[in-house]
């Protein structure tokens, strides 16, 4: 029962792990508390998206996004990968103005965009209002469903014959080398990883706040909107650190329905749907899309964002080296599109390569970061 | 004195009378259809709860996609289209 690496989480980091480690001529067993694709990785949209708030975000959310892209041709129907793009609208000229400066940097990194006028909106995305002063559209972008993104990289991949997936097993406690359960077993393996989100809180003592978000989807309406639709306020929204906060999200599915978001909320771990907010975040997104409201939705639910105190992962040794203790947790809204790139940046770490991953400055993301100094030394 | 004027539809082009107080999902059922809506893989769905919650009789009426027939009363001049 025992393998080179034990990676405790399913989710879409666990997997992305797992299946890297595989390439890399591992055996890994996967091991998660729930089954496959379960947490985070089912309650988010997977949205595949290029973010530029940071460089090391910008890096790192850059690379991944170019490995989605070339893994798409791989995936099957079911993981219904699309390459719709996004779309930032802007509401009023210091919107247009950000979308701008979004344009230029992301020029001078490589990523194709292109600035819509008010017309060319118009055109892209009839539904839109349009008082909407323009906006870019980030082409390569794109989105997957991450539930079954997962359940391909653990059973389909090139290596998967390298990984076992044990569900339903709940990890209480790591040591070097050692994972024990909650039904007594432990298991033992060279490497331990440890990507299962919010939970790391409890096992590794992960330094790590639950975000709450709403999402609906709707009926089908084939062509109603063709992009993964977003406010530029999405990204003021997304880094609020208190408080309660909604911004316009809307993605197409490939079935024709809508999946409209966002919402982030501090101080709950309550699952419930609060209508409150729910009404708010539709309301906000009947501003973008006026006749939203006339479209069915079907059901609504929330999910737990693992959001760390700077809000980039962790990712990266969780001590000493030598204790082949790691982890990569903490991605927030943004695990789907980091997962790839993620799984590279931890096994070259674990691989002990001193070149890193090109171009992903590894220290932003070393969990070390948030370990304080003792104040006596 | 109950009102027993008929009301006039269309159900997928075809004139229909009903009662009044009939709901499409109702109305469609006298008519003899036997297909509300497709699923997503194109599967046949006909109306099953009758009360709002199983979303199977879900139509197109008066160019709305996806109204519930059951929740819906027949009205006069009413276009109903199905996925028959």
């Amino acid at each position: 029962m025992s393998a080179d690496v034990i990676v405790v989480g399913a989710g879409i980091i666990g997997a992305a792990c797992a299946a890297e480690l595989a390439r890399r001529g591992m055996s890994v067993n996967v091991v998660d508390a729930g089954g496959v694709g379960g947490g985070a990785t089912a309650a988010g949209m997977g949205h595949l998206v290029v973010m530029n708030d940071s460089p090391a975000e910008f890096a790192l959310s850059h690379f991944s996004r170019g490995l989605w892209l070339e893994l798409a041709p791989e995936l099957r129907e079911r993981d219904a990968f699309v390459r719709c793009g996004t779309l930032w609208a802007a509401d009023d000229e210091a919107e247009l103005s950000a979308a701008r400066d979004m344009h230029a940097a992301f020029a001078a990194r490589g990523v194709h965009a292109s600035m819509l006028d008010q017309s060319a909106l118009r055109e892209a995305e009839p539904a839109l209002a349009h008082s909407l002063r323009g906006g870019l559209l980030v082409e390569d972008d794109g989105i997957v469903y991450a539930p079954s993104a997962c359940e391909w990289l653990l059973a389909r991949s090139p290596n998967a014959a390298r990984i076992r997936v044990s569900a339903n097993l709940c990890a209480t406690s790591i040591t070097a080398g050692r994972v024990t359960f909650s039904n007594g077993e432990s298991r033992s393996a060279a490497h331990v990883v440890v990507a299962n989100g919010l939970a790391a809180r409890e096992l590794v003592n992960a330094p790590l706040v639950a975000k709450k978000g709403h999402l609906l989807i709707t009926d089908r309406y084939p062509g109603f909107i063709r992009h993964q639709l977003l406010e530029l306020g999405y990204i003021k929204s997304a880094h609020h650190a208190a408080g309660t906060s909604v911004a316009f999200n809307a993605q197409p599915r490939p079935t024709g329905q809508l999946l409209i978001g966002s919402s982030r909320q501090f101080d709950t771990e309550d699952p419930v749907v609060e209508m409150d907010i729910l009404a708010r975040m539709l309301r906000r997104a009947a501003r973008y899309l006026p006749s939203l409201p006339a479209l069915n939705g079907i059901r609504a639910w929330t999910g737990f964002r693992a959001a760390s105190p700077d809000g980039l992962p962790l990712i990266g040794s969780l001590g000493d080296p030598a204790e082949r203790l790691w982890m990569a947790v903490g991605h927030e809204g943004l695990g789907v599109t980091t997962s790839l790139g993620t799984a590279r940046l931890l096994v070259a770490q674990m691989l002990g390569e001193p070149d890193g991953v090109a171009g992903i400055p590894a220290g932003a993301f070393a969990p070390n970061r948030f370990v304080r100094e003792p104040a006596n030394g | 004195m109950v009102d027993t004027t008929l009301i006039g539809i269309l159900i997928d082009g075809a004139g229909f009378q009903v009662l009044p107080f009939t709901t499409v999902a109702a109305a469609i059922a006298l008519h003899g259809n036997r297909v509300s809506r497709r699923s997503v893989t194109g599967q046949a769905r006909n109306v099953l709860c009758g009360m709002g919650v199983c979303q199977e009789c879900g139509v197109t009426i008066d160019g709305h996609a996806h109204v519930l027939g059951c929740q819906t009363l027949c009205c006069e001049g009413m276009l109903i289209e199905t996925a028959s």
